[in-house]
C-alpha cells in the first residue's frame, strides 16, 4: 500500500500542477501545451501504463487486505467506541478510496475516454503544432454543469481525507517515522491533503465563480 | 521419621559452595536426553530453572495455572535486584551482601545458603544483561544502582519500577526459546494437585487442565517445586488472586517439610483496605519512604475528625502531627525496616490514631520533600507511583498526603530443603519463593529477586545433577503404575467430594472468613491465647467448609470457583500449621512478633537460646496434629546481636 | 475521596459455554457498589450474587489487579479496558460509572484469540510468535559483565519503553484489523535497540512477522489506535522500527 501510494502521490502532484494552468491562462493555451507535453512526452509514454499499474495495485492490495482484515474478527463487538483512539479517515480508508474508485471512473470516461478511445476532441493548433484542444474539453465540462463542479470537488474532498492518512501512513509503513519525525510528517501529511484538497478544489471553484 | 540432614558442605563459608560444586555429580549429555524433570510455577526460579535445565539437555515440562509463563506474581515486584558488583565502589562484597541479609532476615537463615546466594548475585545481573533486560543505565553506558532499606550500600539493580517484570520477561524468553526448539514442554492453565512418590521418590505430578477439567499424569525423573508463597492464605494481600500454596501443600502432605510457615513479611507500605468488598490490596513500592514522612494526628479528637471525614490531613497543624517512627526511632527514622513500620503503624491505629474511616491507615507525607526538591524531583522519581495512587485512591499524592497501612506481603517461610535444594523427599525440589531457605525471618528489599533467579539459573542446575546423576538407568516414568493410578483417584475423590457439597455459601466466603482469623491472631502482632482460639477457628472454618461450599458448575469446562475451592481447603490446613509454628516458636523475631517476648519499651526481642532453629512440620495424616522437628542454626561468622534502629 | 454508591447498574455481559457453542448477551442488575471499588471487584460482588442465586458465575481472566500482570482483558463499553486512559481493566475503578448505566462487557475479539468461555480468551498466539523468535540466544552461564557491554541511558530507556508490555492483547482488540503489531513491535524494537539483542535482528523481525501471519492476526493499517487502549502506552513508533527492521532484513535476503 505504503509504496503505490507513493508513487500515486506524486502522481497526484504532477496532475494538479498541470492542472492549476487551467486558471492561470483562460485562453487555454498554457494548458493546452502542457497536456500537449504531458502526451507527447516519451517518458510519459512510459509512465502512463505503469500508473495504470499502480493504482490497480493499490486497489488489488487494498482489497486482499480489507478482506484479510475482515477474517482477522469474525465476530464483531456489539459496542465499539473508537472516537477518541482513531481518526474517522484511518478506519475508513477503504471506503474512501473505493468513492475515489467511482469519482475516478467518471473522471476517466470524462475526459482520458474522449480523448483517446472516442478521439472525439478536437485539433487545434498552437504555436505551429497541432494538439488535442484539452482546455475546452476541460473548460465546457466545468462550464456546462454545476453539478459536475460539485462531484470534482466532492472527489478532491475524498482524496484530501484519504491522504490525510495516507501520507503520513506510508512513511509509517517503510518505517520512516521516529519519536521526532512521527510528529513532522504527520503535520506535513495533513498540509499535503489540504493543498492536494484545495487545489483540486479550486478549478471547479473557479469555473463556477467565474463562469 | 526425624529431622535430616541439611547437607551444609564442610569447610570454611566462603569455600563452601566452590568445594561442594566441585564434589558434587554431573550427568553426561547423552544421559540428560534420557531424565524427565517437571518444573511446577513459572516465575523468576521457576521459568529460569526451567530454560536452564533444557539448555543443559534435560526434557523438560513446565506447568503454571496462567494462560502465560510471563504472569507470574514474579511480575509484580518493583523496586529492585541485589547484588555485590561494588560498581559504586562502596566497599560491597560476597560477605558484606551475605551478612546483611542474615542480620536482615534477623538470624534466622541458614549461613551457607546465604553466602551461596551472595556469591551468584553478580552473575545474575551479568546473565540478565544478556538476556536483553533493560537495567537503568548511567549516560557513560553503565549500569545504575539505588540503595535500598536495610543496607548501608548502593547494590540495587532496577528497570524503573518494573524491575522484577523486565527480569521475568528475561526469564521468559529463554523459557521461550527452549519452547521453540522442543525442549521445553510448556503447560499453561495446568493446576498441580498432587505429587506422585514412587519407592519414596518424587516421580511425578497429577495436574488440571483448567480449560477441559481433564485430571492428568505427568511422570518425571524429578520434580520442582516453584509455585511461590502462600500469602493468600490472608485472603488480603499484595499476592496476584489466583497465586496458591496448593503445589506446596500437596508436598507437605507427600513428605516434604513445611518450614517456619510463621514467618510472615507485612509490607507497610499499601493501600488501605476501603471495605470489605475489597479483593486485593495493592503495595506502594518501599522507595517511597526514602522520601515520604509517615504521621499520624497527635491529637485523638484530631483523629476522630479525620475518621468521620470532619476534617482534612492539611488541617491539621504542624505541630499536632506526629512522626511516630522519627520519634521512636530516631536514628532510621522512615526507613526502618519493613516489620519494624509495619508494627508501628498497628500500634497507632490500635490506639486509635487511624486517619481514615476504617481508623485503620497513617498518612505519608510527600509535602516535606516537595518543599525542600521541588514537584519536578518528586515527579521523576514517583511519578508512576503516584499516578497509580491515585487511579486507585482517586486522590493526588502532590497536594495531600497518601494514605497507607500495612499488609500480607512475602513469605519467608516454605518448603524445607536441603543446601541441594531438594526436600525431605528424594527427587523434589523447592525453589524460589516456595522454599524457606535464605531470608530467615525478614527478607530485605530487592532479595526476593536474587534468591529466585540465583535457584532457577545457578544453584539447582547444578544440584539436581547430583541426585539424577544416580537416576540415569531409571526408564522413562511409566504413568499407569499403581502409584500413579492410586494417586489419580485420590485426587479425583476430592474433587468430586468438593463438588458433591453443593452447600449454600460459595468459596471466597470461606477465604474471607479465614482471612480475618489470620490476620487478627496470626498477622502482625500474635499471642498465646489468640494463637490458640485461631486453631479452634480454623478447625470450625475447615468442618463449615467441607460441608456447605457451594461450588456451581462442573468438573469438565473452566469453573474458576472449583479453582478456588481447592486453594482455599490448602489454605485453611496451611494456616493451621502456620498458626502452630507460630505458637511453638515463643519470642519475636523478624515478621514474627510475640506479644510475649518484648523488651521493656515494647520493641521485638529474639531469643536466640529458645528460637535459633528452623521448624520442620511432617505430616501425620489428614485431621492429625503434625510433628515438628528442629534444623538448629549454627552461626560460624556472623555474631548474633539484637536488632536496634533506635 | 468522595466515595459514593452506585445503584440500578445494569451488567450485560456475553455469556458462552466454550468455544463450540455460541454466545448471547445477559443483562443483571446489581446494586450497591461503591465508588471506591474496582471494576473487577463488582464483578466479583456480581459473582458472588450469582452462586448464591445458584447460578454459574462469569467466568473472566484476571490475576495481579495491579496491572502489570496482563491477564485481565474485558472489552467495557466499546473499549479494551474501559473508560479510562494508560490502565487495564483491573485497574478501572466504578467511580468512572454512573447511576442507572448499561455497562457492556465483551471478551477480547480476534480470530487468533478464541473465546474460551464468556469473557475468558485464549491468547496463546501471542506465546507462538515469543517462541519464534522474542529472545536473545544465549544460554545460562558464560556470559559478559554486565557493565562490559555498555549501553547509553537513551538506548536503555527506549528499550525500556518498549519492554514495559505486558502482553495483554488490547492491542489486537481494539484494532479494527485484530493486528498484532504493536505486540509483536514492542518486542522486536526492545531488542533492536540493545546491543545484545541486534545480533539477530533480521532473522528476529523475519521469524516473528512470519508467525504473526501464519496464526491469523490482521494487517496493521497505522490508524493508532492500539497505542490509545494500550494500557502501557506502547508507542506506534515502534511498529515503525519493527517495518524497518523487516524491511531491512528483507532487503539483505
Amino acid at each position: 500500500m505504503s509504496l503505490t501510494g507513493f508513487f500515486l502521490m506524486s502522481f497526484l502532484i504532477v496532475h494538479l500542477t498541470v492542472n492549476l494552468l487551467l486558471i492561470f491562462d483562460d485562453t487555454g493555451v498554457l494548458f493546452n501545451q502542457a497536456a500537449h507535453f504531458m502526451v507527447s512526452n516519451p517518458i510519459i509514454k512510459v509512465v502512463e501504463p505503469v500508473l495504470a499499474i499502480g493504482f490497480i495495485l493499490h486497489m488489488i492490495y487494498a482489497g486482499i487486505l480489507t478482506i484479510n482484515n475482515m477474517v482477522a474478527r469474525p465476530v464483531g463487538y456489539k459496542k465499539v467506541n473508537q472516537k477518541q483512539a482513531s481518526t474517522w479517515a484511518s478506519r475508513n480508508m477503504f471506503v474512501l478510496g473505493s468513492l475515489i474508485v467511482i469519482f475516478l471512473i467518471l473522471h476517466i470516461m470524462n475526459f482520458y475516454w474522449k480523448l483517446k478511445v472516442e478521439q472525439s476532441v478536437a485539433l487545434i493548433m498552437v504555436d505551429g503544432a497541432e494538439m488535442h484542444d484539452t482546455y475546452t474539453l476541460v473548460s465546457s465540462l466545468f462550464k456546462a454543469s454545476l453539478i459536475y463542479n460539485l462531484f470534482y470537488i466532492a472527489g478532491a474532498i475524498f482524496l484530501g481525507i484519504h491522504l490525510t492518512h495516507g501520507f503520513w501512513s506510508a512513511f509509517q509503513t517503510i518505517g520512516w517515522s521516529g519519536n521526532i519525525w512521527r510528529k513532522r510528517i504527520e503535520v506535513v501529511g495533513k498540509v499535503f491533503a489540504f493543498l492536494i484538497a484545495l487545489g483540486f478544489s479550486i478549478i471547479p471553484l473557479y469555473f463556477i465563480i467565474k463562469f | 521419621m526425624t529431622a535430616i540432614n541439611s547437607k551444609i558442605p564442610e569447610g570454611s563459608l566462603a569455600e563452601k559452595w566452590t568445594k561442594h560444586k566441585a564434589k558434587i555429580k554431573v550427568v553426561s549429555p547423552a544421559n540428560k536426553r534420557k531424565l524427565d524433570i517437571i518444573v511446577v510455577g513459572t516465575g523468576l526460579a521457576g521459568a529460569s530453572a526451567a530454560a536452564s535445565l533444557a539448555e543443559m539437555g534435560y526434557n523438560v515440562s513446565a506447568f503454571c495455572y496462567q494462560d502465560s509463563a510471563r504472569r507470574a506474581h514474579s511480575i509484580a515486584a518493583q523496586g529492585g535486584i541485589n547484588a555485590s558488583k561494588n560498581y559504586q565502589n562502596d566497599n560491597d562484597s560476597v560477605h558484606r551482601l551475605f551478612y546483611d541479609t542474615v542480620k536482615g532476615g534477623d538470624y534466622r537463615a541458614r549461613e551457607a545458603n546465604v553466602h551461596r546466594l551472595a556469591e551468584v548475585s553478580g552473575s545474575i545481573i551479568d546473565q540478565c544483561v544478556a538476556q536483553g533486560v533493560p537495567f537503568a543505565r548511567e549516560y557513560g553506558g553503565n549500569l545504575s544502582n539505588r540503595s535500598f532499606g536495610g543496607v548501608l550500600v548502593s547494590r540495587t539493580f532496577y528497570a524503573r519500577g518494573q524491575t522484577g517484570q523486565q527480569l521475568l520477561i528475561g526469564a521468559y524468553s529463554a523459557l521461550n526459546r527452549q519452547i521453540g526448539k522442543g525442549a521445553i514442554k510448556m503447560y499453561e492453565r495446568h493446576e498441580m494437585l498432587d505429587i506422585v512418590k514412587i519407592d519414596g521418590k518424587a516421580r511425578g505430578i497429577i495436574a488440571r487442565d483448567m480449560v477441559t477439567g481433564e485430571v492428568k499424569k505427568y511422570g518425571a525423573h524429578a520434580v520442582v517445586i516453584a509455585s511461590g508463597g502462600y500469602g493468600n492464605a490472608f485472603f488480603l494481600s499484595t499476592n496476584a488472586m489466583g497465586c496458591n500454596g496448593g503445589a506446596a501443600w500437596q508436598a507437605y502432605k507427600k513428605g516434604a517439610f513445611m518450614s517456619n510457615p510463621c514467618y510472615v513479611q507485612i509490607h507497610p507500605t499499601c493501600i488501605p483496605v476501603h471495605g470489605d468488598q475489597q479483593s486485593k490490596l495493592t503495595l506502594m513500592s518501599e522507595s517511597l519512604r526514602n522520601d515520604g514522612r509517615i504521621w499520624v494526628p497527635k491529637k485523638k479528637e484530631d483523629a476522630e475528625k479525620l475518621q468521620k471525614g470532619e476534617i482534612g490531613p492539611n488541617d491539621i497543624a504542624e505541630e499536632d502531627r506526629d512522626f511516630y517512627l522519627e520519634r521512636r526511632y530516631p536514628s532510621y527514622g522512615n526507613l526502618v525496616p519493613r516489620d519494624v513500620a509495619s508494627r508501628a503503624a498497628k500500634e497507632r491505629c490500635d490506639a486509635g490514631f487511624g486517619v481514615n474511616n476504617t481508623g485503620l491507615a497513617v498518612y505519608l507525607d510527600f509535602k516535606y520533600s516537595i518543599e525542600r526538591l521541588g514537584k519536578d524531583v518528586i515527579e521523576a522519581r514517583y511519578g508512576n507511583l503516584f499516578q497509580m495512587y491515585e487511579k486507585i485512591a482517586d486522590s493526588d499524592p502532590y497536594t495531600g498526603p497518601m494514605q497507607i497501612y500495612p499488609a500480607i506481603h512475602y513469605t519467608m517461610g516454605g518448603t524445607w530443603v536441603d543446601y541441594n535444594l531438594m526436600t525431605s523427599v528424594p527427587g523434589l525440589y523447592a525453589i524460589g519463593e516456595a522454599n524457606f531457605s535464605d531470608h530467615g525471618a525478614n527478607r530485605l528489599g530487592a532479595s526476593a529477586l536474587m534468591q529466585g533467579l540465583a535457584d532457577g539459573y545457578f544453584v539447582l542446575p547444578y544440584t539436581i545433577g547430583d541426585y539424577l546423576a544416580d537416576e540415569i538407568q531409571i526408564p522413562k516414568i511409566d504413568v499407569n503404575s499403581p502409584e500413579f493410578e492410586k494417586s489419580i483417584s485420590a485426587v479425583q475423590a476430592r474433587l468430586d467430594k468438593m463438588m458433591s457439597i453443593k452447600g449454600t455459601k460459595p468459596v471466597d466466603y470461606f477465604h474471607k472468613k479465614l482471612g480475618l482469623v489470620m490476620w487478627d491472631y496470626v498477622g502482625m502482632s500474635r499471642n498465646e491465647a489468640g494463637l490458640k482460639k485461631a486453631i479452634a477457628l480454623i478447625a470450625d472454618i475447615k468442618k463449615e467448609f467441607w460441608s456447605d461450599v457451594r461450588i456451581p458448575g462442573d468438573q469438565g469446562e473452566v469453573n474458576q470457583e472449583l479453582e478456588k475451592a481447592g486453594r482455599v481447603a490448602d489454605f485453611i490446613e496451611l494456616a493451621d500449621v502456620m498458626t502452630r509454628d507460630a505458637l511453638n516458636r515463643n519470642e519475636s523475631c523478624g515478621g514474627h512478633f510475640r506479644e510475649e517476648s518484648v523488651t521493656p519499651d515494647g520493641e521485638a526481642l529474639r531469643n536466640d537460646e529458645i528460637g535459633a532453629y528452623v521448624s520442620q512440620w511432617e505430616f501425620q495424616g489428614e485431621d492429625k496434629e503434625p510433628i515438628m522437628h528442629k534444623e538448629d542454626l549454627k552461626f560460624e561468622v556472623v555474631e548474633l546481636t539484637q536488632r536496634s534502629y533506635k | 475521596m468522595s466515595e459514593k454508591i452506585l445503584n440500578n447498574l445494569k451488567i450485560k455481559v456475553w455469556r458462552q459455554k466454550n468455544a463450540q457453542t455460541k454466545g448471547q448477551f445477559e443483562t443483571y442488575p446489581i446494586d450497591n457498589i461503591s465508588t471506591d471499588t474496582s471494576f473487577l471487584e463488582m464483578l466479583d460482588i456480581l459473582n458472588y450474587q450469582l452462586v448464591e442465586e445458584g447460578k454459574d458465575p462469569i467466568v473472566f481472566d484476571h490475576d495481579c489487579r495491579e496491572g502489570i500482570c496482563g491477564t485481565c482483558s474485558l472489552f467495557i463499553n466499546g473499549r479494551a479496558h474501559g473508560p479510562d486512559d494508560d490502565i487495564t481493566t483491573c485497574q478501572l475503578h466504578m467511580r468512572k460509572f454512573k447511576n442507572d448505566e448499561t455497562i457492556t462487557i465483551e471478551p477480547w475479539r480476534a480470530k487468533s484469540f478464541p473465546v474460551i468461555k464468556d469473557l475468558m480468551v485464549d491468547r496463546t498466539a501471542f506465546e507462538k510468535i515469543l517462541q519464534s523468535g522474542g529472545f536473545v540466544s544465549v544460554n545460562t552461564g558464560g556470559v559478559p559483565d554486565g557493565n562490559a557491554i555498555p549501553i547509553g541511558y537513551d538506548d536503555a530507556e527506549a528499550a525500556m519503553d518498549a519492554a514495559s508490555c505486558i502482553g495483554c492483547g488490547a492491542c489486537v482488540a481494539t484494532c479494527k484489523n485484530s493486528s498484532a503489531m504493536l505486540f509483536v513491535s514492542a518486542k522486536v524494537s526492545h531488542l533492536a535497540r540493545l546491543p545484545q539483542g541486534q545480533v539477530e535482528a533480521a532473522r528476529r523481525a523475519k521469524s516473528m512477522v512470519a508467525k504473526m501471519d501464519e496464526l491469523g492476526f490482521g494487517n496493521c493499517s497505522n490508524t493508532g489506535a492500539c497505542e490509545v487502549e494500550c494500557p502501557k502506552g506502547i508507542s506506534i513508533t515502534n511498529i515503525a522500527t519493527l517495518n524497518r527492521e523487516y524491511l531491512k532484513a528483507k532487503i539483505a535476503d
